[in-house]
């Protein structure tokens, strides 16, 4: 026995540490597909009848992950391609659908072309090591996600930051980079975390200027923002102007699985031949891959789910500020409800899901230390009706804690850090 | 020393605290393990102050443990540029 009592204490030492802590992941069991309505069994394996709530905490933002075509597209292309490739790409694991979806996407996106990955987290792992070397920098924003964090890390680049959507800070670490051969500047598009947008007109103008190529991980944004849906760049009026630009197939594009690295021709032609999570892993399965196709046909012929959405956005921040919530000011589908207090996070979002209502409470180290929060994501598959229901049970639960109207100071004084 | 620890601590609350965060950094301050800097952002440093003291602090002796506070951060900065 190679696992010894010994090895087994410490882990149940360590397990224990992050209980006492309470940060304790825990897992809640959905019984149906998803949806603005869903059923939830929480807690597990204690007998207790799933939970019908309303779901404001999914990336569901198009409401496409269960939308019927999508499912319907899947269904043939399961019966027409097969359940698996068994292969990874170069071998033979790619069937010409993959290379289609790759086509739609570079249209999508703007771009010059597109390689496919098992996740975004893989096309962020096998970026910046395919593409750049000692002889180069890589200058992040300081709340970039923690995919890229990770493939910063296998980068052999030397790696900096920048203060969080600071021009001034990114235009100073420009300048020191000026012996590096080549800088990339890396950001998210939107935040996930505080849902604000990157100025990524900013930061492609400093990037012009100080010759540096930028990337942006574009997961809480494709699909929806922008007024066509393409994205931040599009927002941000730099379409053609990204130079990498990773995202994700698992949230607004049907929810499933599977991301992509699209930009400059070159870059992903290298990533083609370098990338280690394309080059050792399967690719995104068949079924899937026939799901996004129908999901890129329905957004690229009509902008009326991601208009709803915007509107369910704007209309829900409207109802929580109405209410006396503190929230993190934006214009995107992620709705921060600032509580600064972890306890307090956890509580309100118990509070909520017996009232109907399913939400997370997130704190460090997710975020930062007094920076608790519930985060609140909106779909295009809400109705009025849901945000309606939605206040009734927030502003229920903000006044059990005596939260509403309160400034930070006073739900800090009241609930500590 | 102290002129020197007092350079640190400038640099380090100008870098890497953000507008509005009120924290007072001390010579004894967690840096790394508190969360002020990240493994990241602690290239940022170890070029300052190489630049300034022009020193070469190898990478194998820039480790977040030499980095967590100021009084390490100026001991190891001593240290090179005694050599």
């Amino acid at each position: 026995m190679t696992y010894s009592a010994k090895a087994r204490e410490w882990y149940q030492g360590e397990l224990g540490g992050i209980r006492t802590q309470g940060l304790f992941k825990e897992e809640r069991y959905i019984h149906s597909p998803q949806a603005a309505d869903i059923e939830v069994e929480f807690p597990v394996g204690t007998g207790v009848p799933p939970k019908r709530v309303i779901n404001l905490c999914a990336n569901n933002y198009l409401g496409l992950s269960s939308h019927p075509e999508v499912v319907k597209a899947a269904h043939e292309g399961l019966d027409w391609r097969g359940y698996g490739m068994s292969s990874v790409r170069f071998i033979c694991g790619t069937q010409d659908i993959h290379r289609q979806l790759e086509d739609a996407l570079t249209k999508f996106l703007g771009t010059e072309d597109t390689l496919l990955f098992p996740s975004c987290m893989d096309a962020n792992a096998g970026v910046f090591e395919a593409l750049l070397g000692e002889q180069d920098v890589l200058i992040a924003d300081r709340l970039v996600h923690a995919s890229i964090v990770d493939g910063m890390r296998l980068c052999k680049a030397m790696t900096d930051t920048f203060k969080h959507s600071d021009m001034g800070h990114l235009e100073e670490k420009l300048q020191e980079h000026q012996d590096k051969r080549f800088r990339m500047v890396i950001t998210d598009g939107v935040f996930s975390m505080d849902g604000d947008l990157a100025k990524l007109d900013g930061i492609v103008a400093l990037a012009e200027k100080y010759d540096a190529m930028v990337m942006v991980d574009e997961s809480h944004a494709s699909g929806f923002i922008g007024k066509t849906g393409r994205g931040t760049h599009e927002h941000c009026g730099v379409l053609g102007r990204i130079d990498v630009i990773t995202t994700t197939l698992g949230k607004a594009l049907g929810g499933a699985s599977g991301g992509c690295v699209s930009g400059r021709r070159e870059l992903v032609e290298l990533c083609r031949q370098r990338a280690r999570p394309y080059l050792f892993s399967n690719t995104v399965a068949p079924v899937i891959v026939c799901g996004a196709l129908k999901v890129m046909e329905l957004i690229s012929g009509t902008t009326e789910r991601r208009d709803k959405l915007e509107w369910n956005a704007a209309y829900w921040r409207k109802l929580l500020t109405e209410a006396g919530f503190d929230i993190k000011a934006g214009e995107s589908p992620i709705v921060p409800v600032m509580l600064y207090n972890a306890k307090l996070a956890q509580d309100v979002a118990r509070d909520l899901f017996a009232e109907g209502i399913y939400v997370v409470g997130f704190f460090f180290p997710v975020v930062a230390k007094g920076q608790a929060r519930i985060r609140t994501q909106l779909s295009a598959a809400h109705e009025k009706r849901h945000l309606d229901l939605a206040i009734e049970a927030f502003t229920k639960v903000g006044r059990k804690y005596d939260i509403l109207g309160k400034t930070k100071q006073q739900v800090i004084e009241k609930y500590g850090m | 020393m102290d002129e020197l620890k007092k350079i640190i601590r400038d640099y380090v609350t100008k870098e890497y605290l953000e507008e509005g965060d009120d924290r007072v950094i001390g010579n004894d301050t967690p840096l790394i393990t508190g969360g002020i800097v990240d493994s990241f952002s602690m290239v940022s440093l170890k070029r300052f102050l190489e630049r300034k003291y022009a020193i070469s602090i190898p990478d194998g002796d820039a480790t977040p443990e030499a980095f967590d506070s100021v009084d390490r951060i100026a001991e190891l900065v001593t240290r090179f540029t005694a050599k």
